[in-house]
């Protein structure tokens, strides 16, 4: 069993009346001969590294290695426990739990990427927010993850998940699409209703640009993890709803990709554009602020004489 | 084309942040590490993008984590420096903006083993926690460490091909690729042998066995998932 496109997937799914999780599953262990046992463990120890890193923040302070970010998330669950969120409870939480897998990103901590490290917070966000929200197993989200998979496949097979390619709509765009497509599919949604999730939710972010100040994974991606897992519950809810995507996610991806080629190339993860080069930006540039950091510390270390940058005394053979 | 599997996309797991800045690096030296007998002494020389953003991204870090021999979801490559240091292996960075021609996540790797013996290793990140050796001393090659890996350095003499497929065909192992990389003609080759099994120490006395055989390097495959 493969398919290479949404189009063969829906009609794998409504044929066999499979949900697109066990359309995944199928292929893995059928197309790429995996074994159904491992596989299985596999995503569970990666749905594992997901809540951990999802839950870090809130029991540990952690310091991003270029000193922009950190506290996030704990900020955000605060406002919830307080009564203040405007968001209500599930986004609120998937926000909070996105932002702090950023956090654990940044600061050299353990983190699935999926699709990439810099998207890395969009999918746990949601998933741990609708486990702890509605009571869905292990079992099931790991199981829901193989549905967020395969949109993930598509959008790499058929155009990239690269902010450098694609810009920030190819990176967070596709992970909220993969997180979105899972939620349908928890939810009790049909095959069809998954891939308008994915579609909808790639189509809100269309166009956006990747531009991380000092050429880091820190900001501006972690506030667009936020914005990703909210948007991928946005788009959820409205396919749901049974509003249909007017599009079928074959053309979505397509125009997705298209979109990304068109975007000029200081938009894409250069850092020679957008927030990069705001002014403010560039004053607190995480790049300076790490090298500052880290050269006071290494200074002491230098003096034991085991370590050193840049000394020609230090120069090899 | 390699097919694209449900953990290239839900993973790698990996220390973060950057899957071209930390864990592609790591891959780069968990392979040039294996070149010499326990380093002792490494050189990084970093180009293009890792050169300008290597400590923002712990790409720094990262490599001095792949020499230790840590995978890419090894929660002590943070604090690799401090291993280093606790396992007797010395560290230098040096960064290299001015060469323009060349991949923009590139690294020189300059090690020195236990020994003394040296060896100089380019690694390119190329992606997704990928990354391909393209350089052994001053031999071009191949080399992805997505499967476990033979390098056999050798003088470019005739016979040295048939030998080594003897020796692999006697130990059981089966051929995933082999390609034979020199200098020029007569000089040092290097056969760079990616098999599906499992590496044991005995192939690798068989094939110094033979005496256009120099030396022989045995690189395990890099687990990313």
């Amino acid at each position: 069993m493969n398919f290479t496109n949404g189009a063969q997937l829906l009609e794998y799914c409504e044929t066999e009346n499979k949900t697109i999780s066990e359309a995944m599953f199928a292929r893995e262990t059928e197309f790429l001969e995996q074994p159904a046992e491992r596989t299985r463990e596999r995503m569970a120890r990666a749905w594992s590294i997901m809540q951990a890193a999802a839950q870090r923040p809130m029991t540990e302070e952690l310091v991003s290695m270029g000193g922009m970010i950190g506290g996030e998330s704990k900020k955000l669950h605060d406002l919830r426990t307080e009564g203040k969120s405007i968001c209500g409870d599930v986004v609120s939480k998937a926000v909070a739990y996105a932002v702090g897998v950023l956090e654990v990103n940044a600061s050299m901590g353990l983190i699935v990427a999926a699709p990439t490290a810099g998207s890395s917070g969009v999918i746990p966000g949601v998933l741990c927010a609708l486990k702890e929200q509605y009571g869905f197993t292990d079992e099931q989200i790991c199981q829901a993850l193989f549905n967020a998979a395969a949109i993930g496949y598509l959008v790499t097979r058929n155009a990239t998940t690269a902010g450098a390619e694609g810009g920030c709509q190819a990176e967070v765009g596709s992970a909220s699409a993969m997180a979105a497509s899972a939620a349908v599919e928890l939810f009790g949604g049909t095959p069809a209703q998954c891939l308008d999730a994915a579609s909808f939710a790639m189509i809100n972010i269309l166009g956006l640009v990747c531009d991380p100040i000092g050429g880091l994974v820190e900001n501006p991606c972690q506030g667009r993890n936020a914005m990703g897992a909210s948007n991928a519950l946005v788009a959820a809810e409205m396919a749901l709803a049974g509003i249909h995507c007017i599009t079928p996610i074959d053309e979505t991806i397509g125009v997705v990709y298209a979109v990304g080629r068109s975007i000029p190339s200081e938009l894409r993860e250069t850092s020679l554009g957008g927030m990069a080069t705001a002014k403010t930006a560039c004053e607190v540039c995480a790049a300076c602020a790490a090298k500052r950091r880290q050269d006071a510390e290494e200074a002491e270390e230098k003096k034991k004489g085991w370590f050193n940058r840049d000394n020609e005394a230090f120069k090899p053979f | 084309m390699n097919e694209i599997g449900t953990f290239d996309i839900i993973g790698p797991n990996m220390i973060g942040p950057s899957s071209s800045h930390t864990a592609g690096a790591l891959r780069i030296a968990f392979i040039a590490g294996k070149m010499v007998e326990q380093p002792v002494k490494v050189h990084f020389i970093l180009y293009g993008s890792f050169a300008r953003t290597y400590r923002g991204h712990g790409t720094d870090r990262a490599l001095v984590g792949g020499i230790l021999g840590y995978h890419p979801d090894d929660e002590r490559i943070r604090d690799s420096f401090r291993y280093a240091r606790e396992a007797g292996l010395r560290i230098s960075f040096e960064e290299n903006v001015t060469d323009k021609d060349i991949y923009p996540n590139t690294v020189d790797v300059f090690l020195t083993g236990k020994n003394g013996e040296k060896m100089t290793v380019r690694g390119e990140s190329i992606g997704g926690g990928n990354a391909v050796i393209t350089r052994l001393n001053d031999v071009e090659v191949e080399l992805t460490g997505n499967y476990s890996t033979l390098v056999v350095e050798h003088a470019d003499k005739k016979g040295t091909l048939a030998f080594m497929t003897t020796v692999l065909s006697a130990y059981d192992l089966n051929i995933a690729s082999m390609r034979l990389y020199r200098e020029s003609r007569g000089k040092v080759a290097y056969a760079v042998i990616e098999v599906d099994n499992k590496i044991n120490e005995g192939v690798i006395s068989a094939m110094k066995g033979f005496e256009a055989v120099r030396n022989v390097i045995m690189v395990p495959a890099v687990e990313l998932s």
